[in-house]
């Protein structure tokens, strides 16, 4: 199996507008009413910041201009002076709890939506079946909790409350010019038109080259990742001229993305402050030729005098400079936006995209139960644990329910299987395992020796054919149920951070201490545990680095141990132990197997010696059957194996 | 550490500097534009005074005036911008590249102080963290005290009064902001390291995923992610509400700033009207002016406050920049060194070796040895016992702690390094195949190695069968970390890379592990009859590997327990005995004989 790289490269793109509208209904999901709250807060606050250019204007009409042209005196005006001041004042009070009130929800919105969309994605990750995570590199499944949601929350708690503050600004700043001059306002329009277009311009480039900027990184990190774990091989060949060489490549290729990513980045800003003051100067150029020639001035409120013959052309200069400036900077806010939206979709596209994914279909109804068996063999479901157990099986037809004691019978019949349905790689696999025989799996990487235990458990469905355990098919059986009676110990052992007493414990979450420690006994592990400092308390870290491969190997063994499952899967459980650790292990693994049905898969032959039928597999097919010693008298390929004649890889 | 991290600046000195000069024009611009404004608007208010026909003349003037400006201040802004881009992406280049050099000079012990995950972040993350604060802070960091001193002393010209609304409001938002600051960086610190355990929780289940469902365990995982989640959340949400109060502190300063210029403006006119001092009362475009002021100065309060954060974030990862590139080498070439290795003749002379000074046990202790030019050792010893310590000290990877090791009859220390490893060569335990093709791979041994020599050491290696099985053969490209070869392949083409180097020493660290044992068998007899006179040593976890030794070590805790012939040891050994008893016990027996057979016939 190929492991796809890139999962989004393969897909179609969802559309920018549908993939924003659906993480915004995401969004108002879960905070409705929080969000209608911050956005009017936010028009609030919008609101009240640009209307200052129109106190600027009462003040100036009111009092300034009274005073120094009318000569009007301060008792005259101070009383619309009062007005305007305490108007203003309480706007600000009123505008500053709203952005207070929406600056605190957002904050929590964000991380409470963050928090939300990872739980969301992990409990569907859970959901998904075992081709998944075998068709996606873990590096990328990894990267849509840290680098896409990050991204995402740049998006939510900056960008989208700054577009929207934005826009309302510019909607208010609109009105007001209406209110003022038709004229001037269509001059500020074309401004703004040439600012937009500017901005998306250089905004666009820049998110391309930003993107660009981290494909590179992502190469050249890949590099340094590989030159740094061959450091040692670097040095025993004396190649670190050449190591270098090979770097300066890359990393002036990251140095020249960086650059331009940057370079792009870097221009917006001061483009688009400038075009804000290229507008100025027309609009003051445009006024002086209506103050010349008298143009009357229109506005929403019908003709207001005429150009120039107007006292108040300062005042409304004055005014519209303001908000022509107003104007720029918002633009310019929204435009420094650009980056951040294009990765924050991006990155909500793929979490979309996990999202989703289709989680495995369960149609199995046949369930485990707890079961009293008495002395004449009939079976009762009991509601304690027992010790024994028994599937229970409702019959729809009649409404009658079977149970069936669980025993650990596994039957394949003629079973086919591909990954792919166009690629057949396991053929005609027919095998009986009787409760507690121990069946082994011998063959090259790629024969299919992992392919049939995922079968058995039902990682994977099969094509053709029939699984029976105890006589029920399993796709009647829940996978739940299923994969609860089957116990697995993998060449990776996977223990999780947390004390070896939690780790033993995931095999059996209520298991007491004595049960766990019982297991570990069972395993050959009891020994080396209390000998750690910690004991049984011992935090293990960084994938158990502290422990030897051998030691978590057999941590891994009382982790089944403690389940006591009818069944075993051992998947090359030994192979990169040394000979004298796998000894220790192996006998913990033969404690292990009494009594239940094995299927095993082991490097070493040694390890499979004892089996009760070894399967020789051979490009998806059984070529070879039999007991150790009929194998070895039939002077097939598993005798070539033994004696050291083929390599097993 | 800033002249550590400095020093890697060089050939981006240039734009390093004009950025903030382009910069500096850029304020001054800004700064005077507003006054220009303000005298052209005065022009404006008294347009009735001037000539008929001359509004228009003035409206150019002070337009173009103010159109010049703009376009010089464009100018600058972009280049000022253009060129910090290339200074901070210059500067990420050559800390970059130092780092990646003094790693290349790195002795083993180095590389051993530092994880690899770690050197790879270094070079990656945290020299990013360094260019966002450099273009910083020769940006804004420049831009913003000259934007604040340049406006503050323009609105002082424009106004006098009101002008000390701005030094009383400066101090107060740079105060929530720094409390701010302060405030939220030990939770930053406390909540990364949750962050890291929450993808912690993700990573091992992704890995683990198996053994997840195996045990249905989907749940309880859910359950555990959801803890790490809230965890996080709960303090993240706590400092973005922190850091939440920035915007409505700006938002109250800057409202704040503009009732107070309001309300002084209109005072200090009515008060200048009744005084009959016109002049002094403030006008319309005073007013306009002073507003643009009071924005420019708080906003670059608020920016510096954001340089200042980014430098926060900066300095933990300068910090281990700095410490990748101030880590001193500890093995060097010495001067006048020998460069000629004479022979593969090896002696060590009481050799004590520790990993570290402050480490209480020796790993190595008391060793004499003496190996003989074309001899075949063989060394053997359970995990921990120092085999591979022991060997990597004749290429001198590691220095001896006391004692001496010679090669040729000349100490090791006294050697360049560089031909001395070229004449030693090893085959790690570890070791890896890089993404390339089979050649590729190859000619590390031997750059300019013909398709000849490549062949002959492939088939010296037995590697030469399976590479021609191959569609692409010896063009076969090798994915990152060899994936796509098996273990035992990876191997060979691993001793086949070494041979290259036409060795007079070499060393096989547990190199032929995953090769069966007749492949095996067949690797060390074409050893013993095409290059008898380099001296090969060979350590193994299968007694089979080394029994036809000259020589066979047997290590036990960093001390040689025994040395001899397989069967010397076999008579006298313990330990000897209990490995290859075991081993035949287990079912090699066969395995044995059969291999010895193989290699007889072939």
């Amino acid at each position: 199996m190929r492991k796809v790289n890139n999962a989004a490269a393969q897909r179609p793109k969802m559309h920018s507008f549908r993939l924003l509208g659906r993480l915004l209904s995401y969004l108002f999901h879960y905070y409705k009413g929080r969000l209608i709250a911050v956005f009017i807060c936010i028009a609030a606050t919008a609101a009240a910041g640009i209307s200052s250019s129109v106190f600027l204007q009462l003040v100036l009409a009111r009092v300034i201009t009274p005073l120094t042209e009318e000569g009007a005196a301060w008792a005259d005006v101070s009383g619309d002076l009062f007005w305007i001041i305490f108007g203003m004042g309480a706007m600000y009070v009123v505008a500053l709890a709203a952005s207070v009130f929406y600056n605190q929800t957002m904050a929590v919105v964000t991380q409470g939506f963050l928090r939300h969309v990872r739980n969301d994605m992990f409990s569907e990750m859970q959901s998904l079946p075992i081709r998944y995570f075998d068709t996606h590199t873990h590096g990328d499944i990894m990267s849509v909790y840290t680098n896409d949601t990050d991204a995402l929350r740049q998006l939510i708690s900056m960008s989208i409350p700054q577009v929207f503050y934005s826009i309302i600004a510019a909607v208010t700043l609109l009105v007001i010019m209406l209110m003022n001059s038709v004229w001037l306002m269509l001059v500020v329009l074309l401004g703004v038109a040439v600012m937009a277009m500017v901005s998306k311009f250089v905004g666009s480039r820049s998110a391309r080259y930003f993107i660009k900027q981290q494909e590179v990184i992502g190469k050249t990190e890949g590099y340094i990742e590989e030159m740094m774990g061959g450091q040692k091989v670097i040095k025993v060949f004396c190649h670190e001229e050449q190591a270098k060489r090979d770097f300066d490549k890359i990393n002036d290729d990251l140095c020249d993305a960086t650059d331009k990513a940057n370079a792009y980045g870097n221009i917006l800003m001061p483009a688009v402050m400038n075009i804000g003051h290229f507008m100025f100067v027309i609009t003051a150029i445009v006024a002086g030729l209506f103050i010349m020639f008298e143009v009357p001035n229109l506005t929403i409120l019908g003709w207001k005098g005429r150009f120039g013959a107007s006292v108040m052309m300062v005042g409304l200069v004055a005014t519209f400079l303001n908000m022509s400036r107003q104007f720029s900077l918002n633009i310019g806010q929204v435009s420094m936006q650009i980056n951040s939206v294009v990765m924050g979709l991006a990155g909500a596209g793929r979490i979309f995209e996990l999202l989703d994914e289709k989680p495995e279909t369960d149609d199995g109804y046949v369930t485990l139960v707890n079961a009293d068996i008495a002395p004449d063999g009939t079976i009762t479901e009991s509601a304690e644990r027992t010790g024994k157990w028994a599937w229970k099986h409702p019959h729809q037809a009649d409404g009658t329910v079977t149970y069936t004691e669980l025993k650990g019978d596994i039957r394949l019949f003629d079973v086919d299987f591909g990954y792919v349905p166009e690629k057949i790689v396991l053929h005609n696999i027919t095998i009986y395992a009787k409760p507690g025989q121990k069946i082994a799996f011998v063959g090259a990487t790629g024969a299919g020796k992992t392919t049939i235990t995922n079968l058995l458990n039902r990682f994977y469905d099969i094509a053709d054919g029939k699984i029976r355990y105890d006589g029920i098919n399993i796709n009647k059986i829940k996978k739940a149920d299923l994969r609860r009676s089957m116990g697995i110990v993998l060449q990776d052992t996977n223990l999780f951070t947390g004390t070896i007493m939690e780790n033993i414990r995931y095999g059996k979450l209520d298991a007491t201490d004595e049960e766990c420690i019982e297991a570990a006994k069972l395993a050959n592990a009891h020994d080396f545990i209390t000998r750690l400092p910690d004991g049984y308390n011992t935090v293990l870290r960084h994938e158990a680095s502290n422990l030897s491969q051998g030691q978590r190997q057999l941590i891994s063994i009382a982790r089944a141990a403690v389940a006591d499952p009818p069944v075993m899967i051992l998947d090359e459980a030994t192979s990169s132990i040394d000979t004298r650790t796998e000894a220790l292990v192996q006998k913990g693994m033969d404690a292990l197997m009494r009594g239940r049905t094995v299927f095993v898969i082991a490097h070493r032959l040694s390890t499979i010696q004892n089996s009760d039928a070894i399967m020789v597999l051979d490009h998806g097919r059984i070529i070879e059957r039999g007991s150790h010693e009929q194998l070895i008298e039939q002077r097939g390929t598993y005798y070539q194996l033994y004696t050291g004649a083929f390599e097993l890889e | 550490m800033i002249k550590t991290l400095a020093k890697s600046i060089r050939e981006y000195k240039t734009p390093s500097i004009l950025s903030p000069i382009f910069v500096s024009f850029e304020v001054i611009l800004e700064c005077l534009m507003p006054l220009v404004i303000v005298w052209f608007l005065d022009a404006l208010e008294d347009w009735h005074t001037i000539e008929e026909g001359r509004v228009m003349e003035v409206i150019l003037v002070y337009g173009g005036a103010l159109l010049g400006m703009a376009v010089l201040s464009l100018a600058a802004g972009m280049l000022s911008g253009r060129f910090a881009a290339r200074a901070s992406a210059g500067f990420a280049k050559n800390l970059r590249k130092d780092m990646y050099y003094a790693i290349q000079d790195y002795s083993f012990a180095n590389i051993d102080r530092f994880s690899t995950s770690s050197l790879v972040t270094r070079q990656t993350t945290d020299v990013t963290n360094v260019q966002m604060a450099y273009m910083m802070i020769i940006r804004v960091a420049i831009r913003c005290p000259f934007m604040l001193i340049f406006s503050l002393v323009m609105s002082f010209t424009v106004n006098v009064p009101i002008s000390f609304v701005f030094l009383a409001l400066v101090p107060l938002l740079a105060a929530v902001l720094v409390f701010v600051i302060f405030k939220t960086h030990p939770i930053f610190e406390r909540v990364f390291h949750k962050y890291d355990n929450m993808n912690r929780s993700v990573r091992e289940d992704i890995k683990g995923i198996r053994v997840v469902k195996s045990f249905v365990r989907e749940d309880f995982e859910k359950k555990k992610f959801e803890a790490a989640s809230e965890d996080v959340c709960k303090d993240f949400t706590l400092a973005e509400r922190i850091m939440a109060v920035n915007t409505p502190t700006m938002q109250f300063c800057i409202w704040l700033a503009f009732l107070l210029i309001f309300l002084l403006a209109a005072i200090i006119t009515g008060q200048a009207v009744e005084a009959n001092k016109v002049e002094l009362a403030v006008t319309g475009p005073d007013l306009t002016a002073l507003i643009m002021y009071a924005s420019q100065i708080l906003s670059a309060v608020m920016q510096l406050s954001m340089v200042l954060v980014m430098i926060i974030i900066a300095r933990t990862s300068a910090e281990r920049i700095v410490a990748v590139l101030n880590e001193k080498s500890s093995i060097t070439s010495p001067e006048n060194a020998v460069s000629e290795v004479k022979d593969g003749d090896i002696v060590f002379d009481n050799v004590s070796f520790k990993y570290s000074k402050d480490a209480e046990r020796f790993a190595l202790e008391g060793v004499n040895l003496h190996i003989k030019s074309g001899q075949t050792i063989g060394i053997l010893g359970g995990t921990g016992s120092s085999k591979s310590t022991l060997v990597n000290l004749i290429p001198r990877l590691y220095d001896v702690t006391e004692g001496a090791v010679y090669v040729g009859g000349v100490n090791v220390k006294d050697y360049d390094l560089d031909a001395l490893r070229n004449k030693v060569a090893m085959v790690l335990q570890k070791n890896v195949l890089f993404s390339g093709t089979i050649k590729e791979n190859l000619r590390w041994g031997k750059e300019d190695a013909t398709d000849d020599e490549m062949l002959r050491v492939c088939k010296l290696a037995c590697a030469d069968d399976f590479i021609q099985s191959f569609p692409d053969k010896y063009d076969t490209y090798i994915e990152q970390g060899g994936t796509n070869v098996s273990g035992g392949q990876k191997q060979r083409l691993c001793i086949a890379r070494a041979l290259l180097k036409d060795p007079k020493v070499l060393i096989l660290d547990d190199s032929t592990s995953a090769v069966d044992t007749k492949t095996d068998a067949m690797i060390r007899r074409s050893f013993r009859e095409q290059i008898p006179n380099v001296t090969k040593i060979i350590i193994a976890q299968r007694v089979s590997s080394v029994q036809d030794a000259d020589q066979i070590i047997v290590m036990d805790g960093g001390r040689i327990n025994a040395v001899g012939t397989h069967e010397e040891l076999l008579a006298s050994n313990a330990i000897y005995r209990e490995v290859y008893y075991s081993q035949n016990k287990i079912g090699n027996a066969g395995a044995a004989d059969a291999a010895e057979g193989g290699a007889a016939h072939a």
